[in-house]
């Protein structure tokens, strides 16, 4: 009677794979509409400055150019987006939210930030117009680094506060001033970690189409949160939520920056559909992603850890500064993160966490993949490192000798992550992964070698590093579930796809419930007019939150085939079988009725549907989860580096997670990889490089480098599964586990390999080889 | 004659003659996207880096985000659509991909199929560094390239590592 897990938890190839790989899946960019006018925006060439004066007219004047906008013509319109993360409520926080306006009054902040939208007959003449618009600024010394932006004469980026401080967060647990007291060894070091882009192949893509007839508002968006996009712009715009429609087709990749709500180009470009009543697209290209698109960067940590001569971690303290860029609309989720992840997989028994947010003449930080995450770990990880060294034990033992026992589940690590829930652990097994990893890699033998392997100008090393990850925060997501009259069954869920593969999971999940085959499982997702509840995809909760919500509609539809198959066959429905698309009665095969003949008796055409029940076979359900699941794993690196030219070449690289019980273990593996190497991206490759003037530097793909398939070594991955028991199937995330600690197994090998102290990622090849030139010199 | 300040384009794409007028300073991938309707060769960089935007040209790949589409006038140009003429039945190499997950978002993979179709027909056998370092013409964020090189092993048939 109970569902058969036929294809949860099993390497299923995906449903969407085939409009993909022909070409045909419509991504935003591809939707052509007859009429389309499309948009250019002026940017801000000045990261700091006061705006004196905008002067559109000769642009107005252009052949093709339909509409030139500056602030002045916004009106109320103009006022600045919302906040849309308000910060947990934690004790004694301060937090000032400053969010953007959809075009730059009084002042501009960041080079990007736009000022006035051209909206011509073509591309192509919208961006000659761009040239034609006259704009005055007043430069003001531009805000761009952490402490300097914090002292008395520090120009300001929001005059109207007393300094650059966005937010101050001090979270406690234990008394760590006590147990510094009692600590045999007290390590302590400055450590900075910089992220960068989050660079998704397809650049953001904003179209809307007004229907005067209708008064109806669609809008294809490449957005992570469809459904927030629609209620926040129906408000806005004086809408009805049923005038508006978001639909965020194939998304080419998201990461973090797709779920800002409300980039300004998200607000103007419907805003104008309506005014022309004419359809308006505007296509990010990959110059104006690199100033326009969020990011995320750097924090600077001063951290110590206190222990006892046996190598336990008595307590943990930290100070860090975190850039916010020029406005905070996304709250405080980064450094929040940062702060609880930077407990790890340890027993942290007292722990002493303060952060000061502070704005600078940036680009917007908002969540990239990780999350302020792999900050945190890299400093309790290097922390260990060096407590390891200036106490003579290894550094897998020393780890060891910390982790969470598997008796010590729930764990409430007593402060506030950033869902506003309590950081409680739901479940976990950490050391059996820390052995299977350094078992894995040989880590043993490599530490026998240590010598051999320093020598020579191609110098080996070994890292290995811990984190968790949470992931699965609510509040909810929900999922409709129906029985077509063909047999087949279409889900629809509110959450936006990116490339996941939500198409496919969330049919093997409805798929095994409802005893269909995978692929006659149609799933939907971003499109407001088929599912209209939910938040969207972020915090590695897809799966977790969305495909338990399609568990319980699917759990919910099955019990009405059930009832209704148990009357039409005459049998107790404890002996039904639902399996083959069919409901059969066991043993006896010729008392059967497939899924298709139900669907039409429950939608008949005539007769009457029994009072107490529903026409159809179609629920829908919602989940969410008090807290969020704590995913986890043990990351294994060796590299050679050569001594010479400071090259670091990755020759293996084992991953050890656990991200609960898995639905489609090949997907899982992909996300790994991805993440892998976007963490090795960071650790080596990536850096947003800004002069003292605010100018980004390296705004290209020339001299942005992302890892290429040479740059990315085979990854190892091997799969360990702690349910969770926050949900029905026992999911946790895994979409930003890949590159979370990957920065801080990095350093430790450079460092193995060198012997020398490695404090900040990203490294780079000159960055490690003024390194290696020091090392030499002392 | 076309009108003022347009070309002539006569170009051949996924083997059917096209004739159009156009901009000099048109790009040839917004000529396949915009003018032919051919979305399936995507523009993730404007600045040839990407390979996202890879296209056969007389038989060889190239970025069609940096070639102007006059510099097409005469030559032939296939694009993703013409690797399933049917669009729904993929080529062994689609399958392979398919079977592998060497697709995740999917935005890079048409140009990434342009590229290796043009180097499996090159080096039928290659070797796993050999197939890393064709891939390494295309930038994808999604897949860490694992699944996109098992991909091709199984095409080629040469040994995982």
């Amino acid at each position: 009677m109970s569902p058969e897990a036929r294809y949860v938890n099993a390497r299923v190839r995906r449903n969407e794979d085939a409009r993909l790989l022909t070409g045909r899946a419509r991504f935003v960019d591809d939707v052509q509409l007859p009429g389309l006018l499309h948009v250019a925006f002026v940017r801000s060439e000045h990261a700091h400055g006061r705006l004196i004066k905008v002067d559109g007219a000769a642009a107005r004047r252009r052949p093709g150019v339909v509409a030139v906008y500056t602030f002045d013509d916004l009106g109320e319109y103009g006022r600045p987006a919302p906040v849309l993360v308000p910060p947990p409520p934690i004790s004694g926080l301060v937090f000032h939210p400053r969010t953007h306006r959809p075009l730059a009054s009084g002042k501009v902040r960041y080079v990007g930030e736009p000022i006035a939208m051209i909206v011509a007959e073509s591309r192509y003449l919208a961006e000659d117009a761009v040239r034609d618009v006259i704009v005055d600024v007043d430069p003001l010394d531009a805000v761009v680094d952490l402490e300097a932006a914090l002292t008395a004469g520090a120009a300001r980026v929001h005059d109207d506060l007393e300094s650059n401080a966005a937010a101050h967060v001090v979270q406690r647990k234990g008394d760590y001033a006590a147990a510094r007291d009692r600590a045999d060894v007290i390590v302590a070091r400055r450590f900075t970690y910089d992220r960068g882009a989050a660079a998704a192949l397809e650049n953001r893509c904003v179209l809307a189409q007004w229907d005067r007839q209708a008064e109806e508002l669609t809008i294809w968006d490449t957005t992570q949160a469809p459904i927030p996009i629609r209620n926040g712009l129906a408000s806005r715009l004086g809408l009805s939520e049923s005038q508006v429609r978001v639909v965020a087709p194939f998304v080419g990749g998201g990461f973090g920056p797709k779920i800002m709500m409300f980039y300004p180009e998200e607000l103007l470009v419907p805003w104008a559909s309506i005014r022309l009543a004419r359809p308006i697209k505007w296509t990010e290209d990959r110059q104006e992603n690199f100033f326009a698109t969020t990011q995320e960067r750097g924090q600077l940590h001063d951290a110590e850890m206190a222990l006892t001569r046996d190598g336990r971690i008595l307590g943990i303290r930290d100070t860090f500064l975190f850039d916010t860029g020029a406005y905070d609309p996304y709250g405080l989720t980064i450094p929040i993160n940062t702060q609880c992840t930077l407990l790890g997989p340890y027993d942290v028994p007292n722990y002493s966490s303060e952060f000061t947010a502070v704005f600078t003449n940036k680009t917007i930080v908002t969540p990239v993949r990780g999350a302020g995450r792999q900050h945190g770990v890299f400093v309790s990880e290097r922390l260990l490192d060096l407590a390891a060294r200036e106490l003579g034990i290894d550094r897998v033992e020393i780890r060891k000798r910390n982790l969470l026992g598997p008796d010590r589940f729930p764990h409430n690590h007593e402060i506030m992550f950033q869902d506003s829930a309590p950081l409680v652990y739901d479940s976990g097994d950490y050391l059996p992964a820390l052995e299977q990893a350094a078992a894995t890699i040989g880590y043993a033998e490599l530490v026998r070698q240590q010598a051999q392997r320093r020598s020579g100008t191609r110098r080996v090393g070994v890292g290995i590093a811990c984190y968790v990850e949470g992931t699965g925060i609510g509040p909810y997501e929900g999922a409709r579930v129906t029985v077509e009259l063909s047999g087949k069954v279409r889900v629809a869920t509110g959450v936006g796809t990116q490339g996941q593969g939500h198409y496919t999971v969330f049919a093997q999940v409805v798929a095994d419930v409802l005893g269909v085959s995978v692929e006659d499982v149609q799933v939907i997702t971003g499109d407001t007019r088929e599912f209209q509840w939910g938040t969207g995809t972020f915090a590695s909760r897809g799966a977790a939150v969305a495909g338990s919500a399609c568990h319980a509609a699917a759990m919910s539809v099955r019990e009405k085939i059930v009832a209704l198959a148990a009357s039409v066959l005459g049998a107790e429905p404890d002996r039904l079988e639902v399996a083959g698309g069919r409901v059969s009665v066991r043993g006896a095969a010729d008392r059967t009725i497939s899924l298709a003949q139900l669907a039409a008796r429950a939608n008949p055409l005539r007769g009457a549907v029994r009072p107490g029940t529903e026409p159809g076979l179609e629920s829908t359900a919602y989940f969410g989860p008090d807290r969020g699941s704590t995913a986890s794993g043990v990351h294994a690196m060796i590299v050679e580096v050569d001594v010479e030219t400071a090259m670091v070449e990755v020759k293996r690289y084992v991953v050890v997670h656990d991200c609960g019980r898995i639905i489609n273990p090949l997907l899982v593996e992909g996300q790994i990889h991805g993440g892998v190497a976007h963490g090795l991206g960071n650790a080596f490759y990536e850096q947003l490089v800004y002069d003292e003037q605010g100018q980004l530097l390296n705004a290209s793909f020339m001299d942005y480098l992302l890892p290429t398939a040479t740059d990315v070594p085979p990854i190892e991955t091997a799969h360990r599964e702690t349910p969770s028991p926050f949900n029905p199937i026992g999911l946790k995330g895994v979409g930003e586990a890949g590159c979370i600690p990957t920065g801080a197994a990095f350093a430790q090998a450079v460092e193995d390999a060198l012997n020398i102290e490695i404090l900040d990622i990203p490294l780079s090849p000159d960055r490690l080889f003024r390194l290696i030139q020091q090392a030499a010199d002392r | 004659m076309p009108r003022r300040g347009l070309m002539i384009l006569r170009l051949v794409v996924n083997g059917g003659n096209h004739e159009a007028d156009v901009e000099p300073r048109l790009l040839l991938s917004d000529f396949l996207r915009q003018g032919l309707g051919l979305t399936g060769t995507h523009v993730g960089c404007e600045h040839g880096v990407c390979g996202a935007c890879t296209i056969l040209f007389d038989g060889e790949p190239a970025r069609s985000c940096i070639m102007l589409a006059v510099q097409a006038d005469g030559h032939a140009i296939h694009t993703i659509e013409s690797l399933s003429p049917d669009g729904i039945t993929l080529n062994p190499l689609q399958e392979a991909f398919r079977d592998a997950h060497g697709l995740q978002c999917g935005f890079c993979t048409p140009g990434i199929l342009m590229t290796l179709s043009a180097f499996l027909r090159d080096n039928p056998a290659p070797s796993q560094a050999e197939v890393r370092d064709a891939l390494s013409a295309n930038l994808c964020r999604c897949t860490g390239y694992q699944h996109i090189v098992e991909a091709v092993t199984r095409v080629t048939r040469s040994p995982l590592r």
